[in-house]
């Protein structure tokens, strides 16, 4: 009789398919990164159980509910922090982070910059549509400059951030940006996040239909220019990356900003974990080191 | 009434004053005597005022004392302040070419070393110190050989030149004092029993460590960074991931995400450190991930005296974190307890799947205590409650991570189980996880909900154990206190009871769950009652009421900074039996 060898079934995009659809305003650029982040799984055959989603609070931060993986929805502004903690303990799995400009650059602005220095090894993806959403529309830190919102009805006094920027100064290992209506490169900047080992960083224009009237996809469209079309663009030169950051108005840049691979992750670099995920490890400590701990005090 | 000495050593941070209480510590531990240690200190680095109490004897040492018999003045300033502490059979022991020696009580000896006749002091800047270990351990009768070895061990990392040095200084001392000063009356006596010596801050990581805690995360912030030490020197040894974080709001996010990836996850803090991390503790509670915070209070509020300790920190953690939701709260007695708690609190975590609080203080967690090494067991029981960790055969029901069960724990599973994939929430959630938060008709769920995740209470109050009144049951006054107060109080029923005034003690180490029933019941024929706290409004007191109704007769309160000592306690209940007062607060003498 011949073996029967079970074929696995390859990963589908209805695998990811979540426990309910999301509540996001029709036309959200939101919804064209939860189907860039799905397709980008099964383009590298992740199976879903070696994925965690984990979230802050927000608009975006209701992604982990959207797709079937581990989720977690945490608090406002505190999902690298939570999704540190959840990497290092078992670093088998493949961690993403999802959330909005006020999430990650306002209340979560401190994780921010240390998880980036961490160079933990995660990919953080940013909904960024420079406007609190789910608290009806005020400003947020990346709305320009003079921007009209509820919390400042007279246009914003205050300088909008630039979350490459600061990534780059922070010291991210991968550094880019998207555009929530352009699936196919996003795609393929998702992937090229995942596959990085260290942290990888992409703040991806996801306009607001609702509240932000200013930065609509009409308005985003003609501007994006991808660094990839430019053959002289070298995303390993970490000068002309900042350079390129600063760039806004008419031509805006999107693409992979940076990359560097010559730096260990924040799980590589403790010595503690050589012994294998944390959470397989062993919890009881042998008998000579407990005996070590005690002696040390007598 | 129990023998037992102390020495109190002050001096200017930067003066060397912790050497000197390593070295005695040692060599009492070695000899078989219990010790307890306590450093009064200021949030300075270099200069400012220092002052170490280190006390021994044959029988358990729960505290300090009330009284000094040698005094180490490494200063002017501490002979200035401090002579006062010594009574007749006192010594002090003091450089006689930088220290003028101050008007003694009667029948104190005060002891003049002439530092610059007996050392080079102008290659060795802590001569004195050194000679004041060996006159001082002269004086108690203690053999040289046993200051030798713990020299040579003190100065391991340095050259041999160094240890020889210190031991010949050593040496000069023991020999001038036996020459020139009047022994102690009572010579240290030895047993044959062996104590670790250690602080509660080292107590509470290595319980960490036996509690089986593998991701341990902290900013520093006194008194709580000895338990970040701990673990940072051990923690590759132990196989314990250490991590400094940027504030406290990570340290605990950090926390929650390694216990929800399935690891044992603790973080440790002060007031402060606590109040950023009160959010991300609901949403451990929201979310049903166990986690272990410890709370080292000091004096507050706001940065208040960082130095000192107090027990005001019980009705934040009462309410940290908006909402209703089961939680856990223990004070631990002694240091030794700083261990053993640690296990039992993870256990009650884990099989509830809440936060935990372990309300600890500076007393505890900077002072020193002998300690068993038999209660240092790095093998306790660990229960991890009810925890999916593999798919078996794949064939099981839809996994529903918040399952509405009776006893309202839902099973747990380790990310990266295959067939369990679903979504934890701070948001209010349905059985499956799916967000119930923004539905418009969610009431029953909500109710559902809300009621599964507060039957856990229950259990929580069936799994720990009701507290225990010590002494006579006809006592005519019962001490009530929490935490820390412990060992001070159990010492003042001791001396009431030789002034013929019999106390009998109830402590309190579990506050959430309290068991308020069986508190009442201990009560009930009780003939007077006291409340003793280091706080200034009684904060156990009015939790007690709270809880109970019940009102005691008394209250002796400190708020000063200081820890009680023995004869603050015995004169409150004096003057409280006297009928003089039913509020006493005991002013501390020693000024630092």
């Amino acid at each position: 009789m011949a073996t029967e060898v079970e074929v696995p079934k390859a990963i589908a995009m209805a695998d990811f398919k979540g426990k309910v659809d999301p509540d996001w305003c029709p036309g959200c650029g939101d919804f064209g990164v939860l189907a860039a982040v799905q397709k980008a799984l099964v383009e590298l055959q992740i199976p879903k159980h070696q994925v965690a989603t984990i979230s802050g609070i927000g608009c975006s931060s209701n992604f982990p509910g959207f797709i079937d993986t581990y989720g977690m929805h945490t608090l406002h502004g505190r999902s690298l922090a939570v999704a540190t903690g959840m990497k290092l303990a078992n670093h088998e799995m493949t961690v993403l982070v999802t959330g909005g400009d006020g999430d990650g650059f306002g209340i979560g602005g401190n994780h921010f910059m240390h998880t980036m220095r961490r160079n933990v090894d995660l990919l953080y993806l940013v909904m960024d549509n420079q406007i609190y959403g789910l608290t009806t529309g005020q400003t947020s830190p990346t709305s320009r400059l003079g921007m009209k919102t509820k919390s400042m009805p007279f246009g914003n006094i205050e300088n909008p951030i630039n979350p490459i920027s600061i990534a780059l100064a922070a010291g991210a290992t991968f550094v880019a940006r998207g555009f929530s209506a352009d699936q196919k490169h996003l795609v393929e900047l998702i992937k090229l996040g995942i596959e990085h080992k260290g942290f990888s960083f992409i703040d991806v224009f996801s306009p607001c239909v609702t509240y932000n009237h200013d930065n609509t996809f009409q308005w985003f469209r003609p501007r994006v220019k991808k660094l990839e079309e430019n053959p002289d663009y070298d995303p390993t030169d970490w000068g002309a990356a900042m350079e390129k950051s600063l760039m806004w108005g008419d031509e805006i840049p999107i693409g992979r900003f940076f990359e560097r691979t010559d730096l260990p992750t924040l799980h590589g670099a403790d010595p503690v974990l050589k012994a294998g995920p944390l959470v397989h490890q062993e919890n009881r400590l042998p008998p000579d080191v407990a005996q070590s701990f005690i002696d040390e005090l007598m | 009434m129990r023998q037992s000495f102390a020495i109190g050593i002050g001096g200017a941070a930067g003066q060397g004053v912790a050497t000197p209480g390593d070295i005695f510590a040692k060599i009492f531990s070695r000899r078989g005597l219990h010790l307890n240690a306590y450093n009064a200190y200021q949030s300075i680095i270099r200069g400012g005022h220092t002052f170490l109490t280190i006390r021994t004897g044959p029988d358990k040492v729960s505290n300090v004392g009330d009284r000094i018999d040698l005094l180490v003045p490494l200063n002017q300033d501490t002979m200035d302040r401090h002579l006062r502490l010594l009574s007749a059979g006192g010594a002090c022991l003091y450089n006689s070419d930088s220290i003028k020696p101050g008007v003694p009580a009667a029948g104190v000896q005060m002891c003049p070393i002439p530092v610059s006749k007996l050392a080079d002091i102008s290659r060795n800047k802590v001569a004195q110190n050194t000679l004041a270990i060996g006159a001082g351990l002269s004086m108690m009768g203690v053999g040289f050989a046993a200051l030798e070895s713990v020299l040579a061990e003190q100065f391991r990392k340095k050259e041999q030149a160094v240890i020889d040095e210190n031991v010949s200084l050593a040496r000069a001392g023991y020999d001038y004092a036996s020459q020139n000063f009047t022994p102690f009356a009572w010579p240290l006596p030895m047993t044959e029993t062996r104590y670790a010596v250690l602080s509660g801050n080292a107590a509470l990581a290595m319980g960490g460590a036996a509690a089986g805690v593998k991701f341990y995360s902290a900013y520093p912030m006194s008194p709580s960074t000895g338990v970040l030490h701990w673990m940072a020197d051990h923690g590759r040894k132990a196989n314990i991931m250490v991590r400094q974080v940027e504030d406290e709001i990570g340290v605990i996010n950090m926390a929650i995400g390694a216990a929800h990836a399935g690891v044992r996850a603790m973080c440790a803090t002060s007031g402060g450190g606590f109040a950023l991390m009160s959010e991300a503790l609901g949403l451990a509670a929201q979310a049903e991930i166990p986690i272990v915070v410890i709370d080292c209070q000091r004096a507050g509020p706001s940065t208040g005296v960082p130095t000192k300790t107090e027990q005001g920190d019980l009705w934040q953690m009462l309410g940290a974190a908006f909402g209703d939701y089961p939680r856990v709260i223990a004070a631990p007695l002694d240091i030794g307890d700083c261990f053993t708690l640690i296990p039992e609190i993870f256990n009650i975590a884990d099989r509830f799947q809440c936060p935990a609080i372990v309300l600890c203080d500076l007393l505890l967690s900077e002072g020193r205590l002998s300690v068993d090494p038999k209660v240092l067991d790095f093998y306790p029981a660990i229960d991890r409650g009810e925890f999916i960790t593999s798919n078996g055969s794949g064939a099981h029901q839809p996994y529903k991570r918040y399952k509405i069960t009776e006893s309202g724990v839902s099973p747990r599973v380790i990310p990266g189980v295959p067939g369990h994939t679903h979504v934890v929430s701070s948001d209010e959630h349905d059985e499956d996880g799916v967000l119930i938060s923004d539905e418009y008709t969610n009431t029953t769920k909500r109710r559902a909900m809300m009621e599964k995740r507060m039957r856990k209470v229950d259990g929580i109050e069936a799994s720990v154990p009701p507290p225990k009144l010590h002494g006579p049951a006809d006592a005519e006054v019962t001490l009530i206190g929490w935490g820390s107060t412990h060992g001070v109080i159990h010492e003042a029923c001791e001396l009431l009871a030789d002034q013929g005034i019999s106390a009998n003690h109830l402590p309190i180490r579990w506050l959430v769950p309290l068991h308020g029933d069986t508190i009442l019941d201990l009560l009930k024929d009780a003939r007077r009652t006291i409340i003793i706290e280091n706080n200034f409004s009684g904060q156990f007191a009015r939790y007690l009421r709270s809880e109970t109704s019940f009102v005691p007769n008394g209250h002796i309160r400190k708020y000063d900074g200081e820890p009680f000592l023995p004869h603050h306690i015995v004169e409150s209940v004096k003057e409280q039996l006297a009928g003089k007062t039913k509020l006493s607060v005991p002013t501390h003498e020693i000024m630092v």
